[in-house]
């Protein structure tokens, strides 16, 4: 009989052990998922108002603009369809420059501009984030399909 | 024609594999003995042909053979040597070659070191490395072949990434490779005894040393992953949570679970099935790793530029690979015998909950780290609604990381002193109450000293002084254990060397703690603008910008930023950090200031020129953070340690001996066989 009891207590605390790390993990990644959002659907107002989400797209030719401070830029992001302008405040990484794919993950603030907390660096200048790159391939069916009708 | 040589040499070495993958096993079930006695000459051999293969390629970098594809993709004449040399793994198909050697260099270690195993043993776990190299050379030469000649050949070639270009990055993959694929070894011997059905104490004990060893090269590759990305990226962090990063701390955590789990099966003969499903997982997600680098479904910093038939056949792989194995464990798996029984409190209780919260940080990781594949795979199945594609923030992971951390160096402290079979919990805890109180004082006195209190600093100081002051006071309990007539030398030298191993390692993740938590709550940064002449407070230093100068590097211009550190208006030294730019790919990159202290490292970089002179400046006073990689060297010398205990090697000689009687019985058996017929 106390074996029996004994074996029962530790299934009831592994029970407790399991339910409550399981807890832990899904309350984890429940409240940190970003998602990925492109300049069209943040401009067709999809993206969430009040949480963090990645922006993504290529840095608009000749929209970084330097704050007197020399530390606030602002750049636009496009999809080659809708721009969105992004808000940082700090250095920039290395590989960041106009033209080129970038990540940007932050809030939406007011007017529209977007907060950014973190501009993502890549090692590889050629490679492309498969977010933007498919944000860039819906853009333009979008285009094409725009032309068509 | 070397490039040529290589290839072809690679390709021997795949006939040489296949044969090493197919006759020893045979041999093995079906009792050939000629053809388990092909095990060790084949791999010997395996092991040189990928080797020549690998010399040719490092030859076609050093001597600027840029009708070699990969050659001109990686390199530059203008590349100082030794990044000529390291450009070799600096992209996919060298990297995967330097993989496929490191496999043949632990089979080669394997088949030499394994005088004293039985011989169906040699010739499984050595046929299995046969099989795996198979599987990495098939990859090679059908999808990655880095003998690729381009015609015509390329005037120069586009020279390594810049980021690349760096100490670091030379030691760096080999370091990692030799621990990611040194699991193999362990997945092999697990393999092979499933094969045999012999899982017991001395199967433990032979595959104990190249797991350790395994281990501490993976914590050695990871820590100066961590180095490096603290120093070369220019921002100062250590740790991402990126998923290449995640790719390799998984396989390190179930190896740590997999160490402990021996333990058990050595010492008691239990947990058998358990250690051997630890196999064979450390080794899948060695796989799983590669196929997250390699085939690019994950966005990482790491990413190289992709190709989805890579991606495709390293998952065909590891589904082959996992599914096989889990098949003959589930299949061989019933068979094997119970270890000894234990009572809830015990040693083997404690080395079990530990196993269960390691093996559940490794899963939360991967959850983490694969979350995004999930659901987009699930979207596509059409099981769930479409979205958005999603990433997973770091804080996930540290929500996750610290509390279970908690309870598990609890146990790091008191596992050690706990007895097997039972352990007397309240007397434990009896023993152990100086060494929590003392944990307590500093944890309250060092956030104090810090610069005021922080509940995760005191938390981390205490997890991490129970660590220390529980490992001196087991290896004192230890110590009055042995023979107090000895003299001093000869008392420390009787307590087994893998005692030592396991506490250095230990006290090696407190000092882990230690930097990690401190730098994590008391850092200070800055990034300012700065005009010549300019100063900026952080940390108790004064920053002063005297300009920027520029100089050129073999392969570089840059510009040179000089800042003077002053303390108490004294001037302490001047930190030079650069911003360079490569010439052949015009990639900027940002070398950061460091000077490094025991208690503090001082870090500066330079962002970019702002107007009339002035920079956008970055400046970091980071206490500790050096104890973090001072940690993972304790945890390297703790594996290395532990791995040349006696006992393997003592063991080894009584299982020689052994096995030579063995076989001089068998043959004066067949003599008398013979002369009776």
């Amino acid at each position: 009989m106390k074996a029996r009891y004994k074996r029962m207590m530790f299934i009831v605390l592994g029970l407790v052990a399991v339910a409550a790390i399981a807890a832990l993990i899904l309350n984890a990644l429940q409240s940190n998922i970003n998602h990925f959002f492109s300049p069209t659907e943040v401009v067709a107002n999809e993206a969430p108002k009040d949480r963090t989400f990645r922006l993504g797209g290529l840095v608009e030719v000749d929209s970084v603009k330097r704050e007197d401070d020399g530390l606030t830029v602002h750049f636009n992001v496009t999809d080659n369809s809708e721009i969105v302008t992004v808000k940082y405040t700090g250095i920039l990484p290395d590989l960041f420059s106009e033209g080129q794919g970038v990540v940007a993950q932050g809030k939406l603030g007011s007017g529209g501009v977007f907060e950014a907390e973190e501009v993502l660096a890549k090692h590889d200048e050629t490679y492309m984030p498969p977010e933007v790159a498919e944000a860039l391939e819906k853009a333009e069916d979008a285009a094409a399909q725009g032309a068509a009708k | 024609m070397i490039p040529e040589i290589g290839q072809f040499a690679l390709i021997i070495a795949l006939c040489l594999a296949i044969v090493q993958g197919i006759f020893p096993i045979l041999g093995a079930q079906l009792n050939i003995r000629p053809w388990m006695a092909m095990a060790r000459p084949v791999a010997q051999g395996q092991f040189i042909f990928i080797a020549i293969s690998f010399a040719c390629l490092v030859y076609s970098f050093v001597t600027d053979d840029y009708s070699v594809l990969y050659a001109a993709s990686h390199s530059n004449s203008l590349l100082p040597i030794q990044y000529k040399v390291a450009g070799v793994w600096g992209g996919h198909e060298g990297s995967l070659l330097l993989w496929a050697m490191m496999l043949g260099l632990w089979t080669f270690l394997v088949s030499i070191f394994s005088k004293n195993l039985p011989d169906e043993m040699v010739a499984r776990v050595l046929g299995v490395l046969g099989l795996i190299a198979v599987g990495f050379l098939l990859f090679l030469l059908l999808t990655s072949n880095p003998f690729e000649r381009l015609l015509p050949a390329a005037p120069d070639g586009r020279d390594l990434n810049p980021l690349l270009q760096d100490f670091g990055l030379i030691i760096h993959p080999p370091m990692l490779y030799m621990g990611y694929v040194g699991f193999s070894v362990a997945f092999a011997f697990a393999i092979a005894a499933l094969m045999g059905g012999r899982l017991d104490a001395a199967w433990a004990r032979w595959s104990r040393p190249w797991t350790i060893i395994a281990w501490s090269f993976l914590a050695g590759g990871i820590g100066l992953g961590s180095w490096w990305a603290y120093y070369e990226l220019g921002w100062g962090g250590w740790w991402f949570w990126d998923p290449v990063e995640n790719a390799s701390l998984m396989p390190w955590l179930v190896g740590t679970a997999l160490i402990h789990s021996l333990a058990v099966t050595e010492k008691r003969g239990g947990f058998k099935r358990w250690t051997v499903l630890l196999a064979i997982i450390a080794f899948s997600l060695s796989l799983l790793g590669t196929f997250l680098v390699r085939s690019g479904v994950i966005t990482s910093v790491h990413a190289f530029a992709t190709d989805p038939e890579r991606g495709t056949f390293i998952l065909a792989f590891l589904v082959i690979v996992v599914v096989s194995s889990l098949l003959l464990f589930a299949w061989r798996a019933p068979k094997i015998e119970q270890g000894g029984k234990f009572e809830p409190v015990s040693k083997e209780t404690m080395l079990l909950v530990n196993n269960v919260i390691i093996t559940v940080i490794a899963a939360a990781v991967l959850l983490g780290t694969i979350y995004p594949i999930i659901i987009e795979t699930l979207a596509s199945l059409g099981l769930i609604e479409a979205t958005n594609k999603v990433s997973v923030g770091a804080p996930y992971f540290n929500a996750i990381f610290v509390p279970l951390l908690v309870p598990l160096v609890f146990l790091v402290g008191i596992g050690p002193l706990a007895r097997w079979k039972k352990a007397d919990m309240p007397d434990m805890l009896r023993q152990l109450r100086w060494a929590f109180i003392a944990s307590a004082i500093v944890a309250v006195v060092v956030p104090f000293l810090m610069g005021g209190w922080q509940w995760m600093a005191a938390l981390g100081m205490v997890m991490a002084m129970w660590i220390v002051t529980t490992a001196i006071y087991s290896i004192r309990v230890r110590f009055r254990s042995t023979n107090a007539e000895l003299p001093w030398g000869h008392r420390l030298n009787a307590i087994p060397r893998s005692f030592y191993g396991m506490h250095l390692a230990h006290i090696g993740v407190a000092i882990c703690i230690v930097g990690g938590t401190l730098v994590s709550n008391y850092m200070s940064d800055k990034d300012v603008r700065m005009d010549i002449g300019d100063t900026v407070e952080v940390g108790g230093y004064t920053f002063r910008f005297d300009g920027v100068i520029e100089i050129k590097g073999p392969n570089y211009i840059a510009n040179q930023g000089m800042i003077q550190v002053l303390q108490d208006g004294h001037e302490v030294m001047s930190l030079k950090p650069e911003k360079r730019v490569y010439t052949v790919q015009t990639m900027p990159m940002t070398e950061a200031a460091i000077d490094t202290g025991v208690w503090r490292d001082l870090y500066v970089s330079l962002g970019e020129p702002v107007s009339g002179g002035a920079w956008s400046v970055r400046v970091y006073h980071k206490p500790f953070v050096s104890w973090l990689w001072a940690g993972v060297i304790l945890m390297v010398l703790g594996g290395v340690t532990a791995m040349t205990d006696k006992r393997y090697r003592v063991m080894a000689r009584k299982e020689k001996k052994a096995k030579a009687e063995a076989e001089a019985s068998n043959i004066a058996t067949s003599k008398i066989a013979t002369e009776k017929a």
